[in-house]
């Protein structure tokens, strides 16, 4: 099911700077966001945090059976991301052969189109990934 | 002395993607020498399957705020030239100023002018400096243009993306004059709705081309007192490799002047980044007390011109990201991958 506009609207900061937030009692960061520290619950200090965009491949798939509105893309790169402040997310690689990457390869953040609803609907934008040129 | 107004810092972004004018050719059945002579260039780049006008000027605008090293927030004007915007209405720039983090308290609109909206928003910011409504302004290029199947433009026709930001603190290149020169010809357009854009063959050299650049050459030279022999550099824009050579002779410019400036022999014509990135090429090579002369041009049509110094301050604030070391990673495809990259197939 697609999110309604509310939610896309809500989501923009952390889909396009990678907004997120960090406990700055434990120094936990959290992608996505979360309003009360897993460790220190109320002790727990959280205030927002801008990931740097920079990490590594964790694990991937290469997607070649996509579902709708992607079918263009394939073969493409769906990977878990481990950002160099420990969080682990998840994102398309672009930019890239689907041979030729790597667990463990660096990856920066892109910004980039996510979905376009069709030709009169709205286009999202938002991070993507791709290996450190 | 009077306060200086210039460029602060800058930033391109060109996809990584390129196919060969030798393959376009070999679907059309065309001659390659043919083209590659004709046009001056062998090569363009292409955007990926999620790259539009949009994204190319986040990345752009992100680089130009890195080498400026300024709060974003302290950016109080985004202006976005391209005959491209992703939206016929919504601003590009809405999304440029969010995805840079400079958005609530700006002023922003988009601008369209061919080839020339991307200047035409460095002069906006520029204007709103030196009246001294805002702290700094961003000016941005971009466009993912299209040429039909089987046109001359469909082997010149590239993608890119230019931001300047233009401010009075720690400026790297001083704009001490602009000028401008616009006249109704109707040497190239789009309609709305049309996907691919109509125009005037060999009509838009003379009248078009030509014309303007050499009149918004001229007419800053003349504003500021200065000949062709006082500028390190002179970048114009450049829709294929010939025009920009050819018009920098009738000037009386030598290549050695427009060397580092023109980029769009490597990736085809960027459309309102040309003149940008050309200028951004230069910048990388510059050294203090250099003058630049850019002069750009739009259909339909009109030329910006800027008289552009070189400060001393760019010799501790070189761009992290040079234009070639950004032009330089680049992925080959061919042309049935390039339909669907630019989805010319109708499914
Ligand atoms: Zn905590």
């Amino acid at each position: 099911m697609k999110p309604g506009l509310p939610l896309l609207w809500r989501k923009t900061k952390e889909r396009y700077n990678l907004v997120g937030t960090k406990c700055e009692t434990c120094g936990t960061y959290y992608m996505p966001e979360r309003k009360i520290c897993a460790k220190c619950r109320r002790k727990g200090k959280i205030i927002p945090y801008a990931f740097s965009g920079r990490g590594k491949i964790f694990t991937y798939t290469v997607i070649r059976v996509a579902p709708e509105d992607y079918e263009f893309f394939v073969p493409y790169v769906l990977a878990i991301i481990e950002l160099e402040e420990g969080v682990r997310i998840t994102g398309q690689v672009v930019d890239v052969d689907p041979e030729s990457v790597r667990v463990g390869q660096p990856v920066e953040m892109v910004f980039r189109k996510i979905h376009e609803d069709n030709p009169e609907g709205l286009i999202t934008y938002g991070f993507k990934f791709r290996p450190v040129a | 002395m009077a306060e200086s107004i210039g460029i602060v810092g800058y930033g391109v972004d060109v996809p990584r993607y390129r196919i060969k004018a030798s393959e376009i050719a070999r679907v059309w059945g065309e001659e390659e020498n043919r083209i590659v002579n004709g046009l001056g260039l062998s090569e363009k780049s292409v955007p990926a399957l999620d790259q539009d006008a949009a994204t190319l000027a986040v990345e752009a605008a992100r680089r130009a705020v890195r080498h400026s090293g300024i709060n974003p927030q302290l950016i109080n004007s985004i202006f976005v030239g391209s005959e491209s915007h992703p939206y016929a209405v919504k601003p590009t720039a809405t999304i440029v100023a969010e995805a840079i983090n400079a958005a609530p308290v700006l002023f922003a609109a988009d601008h369209e002018f061919a080839c020339k909206g991307g200047t035409a928003g460095i002069i906006n910011s520029y204007a709103l400096l030196k009246s001294g409504e805002i702290e700094y302004g961003l000016g941005i290029g971009t466009d993912t243009s299209q040429g039909s199947p089987g046109d001359a433009l469909e082997y010149s026709a590239g993608a890119g993306a230019g931001a300047f930001i233009v401010g009075k603190k720690d400026v790297i290149a001083e704009i001490k004059g602009i000028y401008a020169y616009t006249t109704d010809t109707p040497d190239f357009w789009r309609r709305e709705h049309a996907i691919y854009p109509s125009h005037g063959g060999r009509f838009t050299g003379a009248p078009g081309y030509f014309k303007h650049v050499q009149s918004g050459a001229k007419g800053i030279m003349e504003k500021m007192g200065t000949r062709p022999s006082d500028y390190a550099y002179a970048v114009f824009h450049q829709p294929n490799g010939k025009f920009p050579r050819t018009v920098a002779k009738q000037l009386g410019f030598t290549p050695e002047q427009i060397a580092p400036g023109l980029i769009t022999p490597l990736i085809g014509n960027t459309y309102s980044a040309a003149s940008m990135i050309g200028l951004a090429a230069t910048l990388d090579a510059a050294k203090p007390g250099d003058k630049i002369l850019v002069t750009s041009f739009g259909s339909g049509a009109g030329s910006d011109a800027f008289h552009i110094e070189v400060t001393d301050k760019i010799l501790d604030k070189r761009n992290p990201l040079p234009v070639l070391e950004v032009i330089k990673h680049k992925i080959y495809i061919d042309y049935g991958t390039y339909a669907k990259h630019r989805k010319k197939l109708i499914m």
